[in-house]
């Protein structure tokens, strides 16, 4: 049994006859919170306070799983610039399935060059290099996902190795 | 046979909104549901959980082989796909039929029928409807003369898009063949299909669907929806009846949805979209959409009937339970998609933790949500948070309720387009009704902030 509109709704013309302005109803299964505002218009917020009964699909053997990949851990030298994901989503490297890569381990970029993508709510976010000099290593391979500030590659500024 | 039990191959609002009615049915309901979701609402209320795959949709709720295996494993005698991810894919009614189990949805014919845009198209001509001027290329040496019969400017559109993917126009004749190259390149690196067509582009139209219910023998249309109000062919809100179309028109447009449902002997709840052309008065066949669809809450609301449980009748093989004239209409409704993205900042998608979700109540609101306090609104899936949905008994009491509604909703944690669509309820053009796909864009331009500084001309 859980809550429908139409509960909801009695529930409300109960209480529309009493003075009171909020009614918290908790049950084992949910918490319901009503709030009347200056207009007499009411508000809801419905937390649902079950647990899930999982089971398990025997057929289907659980494929890796492309878990998150948190900040990697490569120890960044001087001069070896970070760009990260600007959203958590899927990492790609080329503008399409079977497409050139938009960069490779040697390219040169600039500051605003494209360097990948991050698919993050089906959208697709291009990411810029951020700062200009030679890719040296990529953190993600194609199509895994990315939390929000993953490192996804580094890019050799050139301003660390020499001085 | 009588449905029982039923696997829900889907997630979110339109999981949460099939298991409603199966538990008001009666019917068993079970989640099969990706790792990241097994803590969903839905997932919560549903009888039983069947863990599907990893997050991504692709090893999950797009895996024909795990939605099959989730219901054997939970003894279902159906499966509801909802919208978008399997729930128009014939490989999955066809294993279906194979497992022995329900699909809710048409037949794997129909299906195919009308999943190919040119398929599509020649089923729409076969039943008299009429399509927008245009045809398949079979040879692009064939182009300059097809499109000297449609005029200019037109459209080459890619058989296997959709949803605005794989379109392009050409307004000049020189550019038609450089074009046609392009668009066949892209559309065999983006969809494994080169084949392209020609279409008449027409400059102001509306997006007007008709919404359709078949047994396999009888049909019936529940009425118009308009989707004009759409971002990148994202549709932003809808509402039903669509307003200020002529009766005439209105009633043609019912009778060509008809007339290809029963042409398709159609099963299940379908919609047929029309590109209305305002300034010739007329309306062109544009795609028919074989499932239930995001916005089927205002049909619901000016029919006073629930959609899923018809859908679920006529997949147990039970004729309609009701005619055509039995059909009345009600009032006006809206819908506002509330999707957790930042209209300010170029619709940028926010995932997120939910902090707070406090929704209206009251007379002809519905809220269709899976959001509640301490919810996870993850990255890998569509960005829809909650359907809001008004009903009044006309138009502009429906558009106040609206209004009203919007400013009483709260949603923390994540960003979201409430603040947009109080800017659409509250614009004069939109106010009026019937405008056309073209507003949504001139309405953006005008609510995003400048952010290069002075206001030249040029």
């Amino acid at each position: 049994m859980n809550l429908t509109s139409e509960d909801v709704a009695d529930i409300l013309r109960i209480v529309d006859g009493m003075e009171a302005d909020r009614l918290r109803l908790s049950t084992a299964r949910f918490d319901l919170l009503l709030v009347r505002d200056e207009d007499g218009a009411w508000s809801q917020s419905t937390r649902v306070t079950t647990e899930p009964v999982i089971v398990d699909a025997p057929a289907e053997p659980a494929a890796a799983d492309v878990s998150a990949r948190q900040d990697t851990a490569a120890p960044p030298r001087e001069g070896l610039a970070e760009v990260r994901a600007p959203l958590p989503g899927a990492f790609y490297r080329a503008p399409k399935p079977g497409a050139a890569p938009f960069v490779e381990v040697g390219s040169q970029v600039t500051e605003t060059a494209v360097v990948g993508i991050v698919e993050t709510m089906k959208l697709m976010n291009s990411v810029p290099a951020g700062v200009a000099g030679t890719v040296t290593q990529f953190c993600l391979s194609d199509g895994e996902f990315a939390e929000q500030g993953t490192v996804l590659m580094y890019v050799d500024t050139g301003e660390g190795a020499t001085s | 046979m009588i449905i029982r039990r039923v696997l829900i191959a889907n997630r979110g609002e339109i999981a949460l909104r099939v298991l409603r009615t199966c538990r008001r049915l009666g019917i068993e309901a079970v989640l099969a549901s990706s790792d990241a979701d097994l803590h969903s609402v839905p997932a919560l209320l549903a009888d039983r959980v069947v863990r599907l795959g990893p997050a991504a949709p692709s090893a999950s709720y797009l895996n024909v082989d795990a939605v099959i295996a989730a219901a054997r494993a939970a003894g279902a005698d159906a499966i509801h796909p909802g919208y978008g991810f399997l729930s128009e894919n014939q490989r999955l009614a066809r294993a279906c039929a194979e497992a022995g189990i329900v699909f809710i949805g048409p037949t794997e014919a129909q299906l195919a029928a009308v999943g190919d845009k040119l398929e599509a198209r020649r089923h729409a001509v076969a039943a008299g409807l009429p399509v927008v001027p245009g045809g398949p290329l079979q040879d692009a040496a064939d182009a300059p003369r097809l499109a000297t019969e449609i005029g200019f400017p037109l459209l080459v559109k890619a058989v296997g898009g959709g949803g605005g993917r794989g379109m392009k126009q050409v307004h000049d004749p020189a550019a038609l063949t450089a074009t046609i190259d392009l668009a066949m390149a892209e559309a065999a690196a983006a969809f494994g299909d080169p084949r392209v067509y020609l279409e008449r582009f027409v400059a102001s139209g509306r997006h007007v669907e008709v919404q359709l219910l078949g047994d396999g023998q009888n049909v019936v249309h529940l009425g118009t929806r308009d989707c004009s109000v759409q971002r990148r062919y994202q549709k932003l809100v809808e509402e039903a009846p669509a307003p200020l179309l002529d009766p005439a028109l209105r009633e043609e447009m019912h009778r060509a949805a008809v007339a290809l449902g029963k042409h398709l002997e159609y099963r299940g709840l379908g919609t047929v979209e029309f590109l209305v052309d305002i300034e010739r008065g007329t309306f062109y066949f544009l795609e028919m959409n074989a499932r239930i669809q995001v916005e089927h809450p205002v049909t619901e609301a000016i029919t006073g009937l629930d959609l899923v449980a018809e859908q679920i009748a006529v997949a147990e093989g039970r004729p309609l339970s009701f005619g055509q004239t039995d059909v009345s209409f009600t009032g006006h409704a809206f819908e506002c998609r509330l999707n957790a993205e930042d209209w300010t900042r170029d619709f940028q998608p926010s995932p997120g933790t939910v902090t707070e979700a406090v929704f209206p109540l009251g007379e002809g609101i519905r809220i269709d949500t899976h959001l509640q306090a301490g919810v996870q609104v993850p990255p890998y899936y569509d960005s829809l948070l909650a359907k809001l949905i008004v009903h009044g008994r006309d138009r502009q009491e429906a558009l106040a309720r609206m209004r009203t509604a919007l400013a009483r909703c709260t949603i923390g944690g994540v960003s979201t387009t409430v603040p947009m669509h109080q800017a659409v309820m509250d614009d004069i053009e939109f106010a009026e009704g019937g405008v056309d796909t073209a507003w949504c864009t001139r309405f953006l331009q005008q609510h995003t902030p400048v952010t290069t500084g002075g206001a030249g001309h040029g």
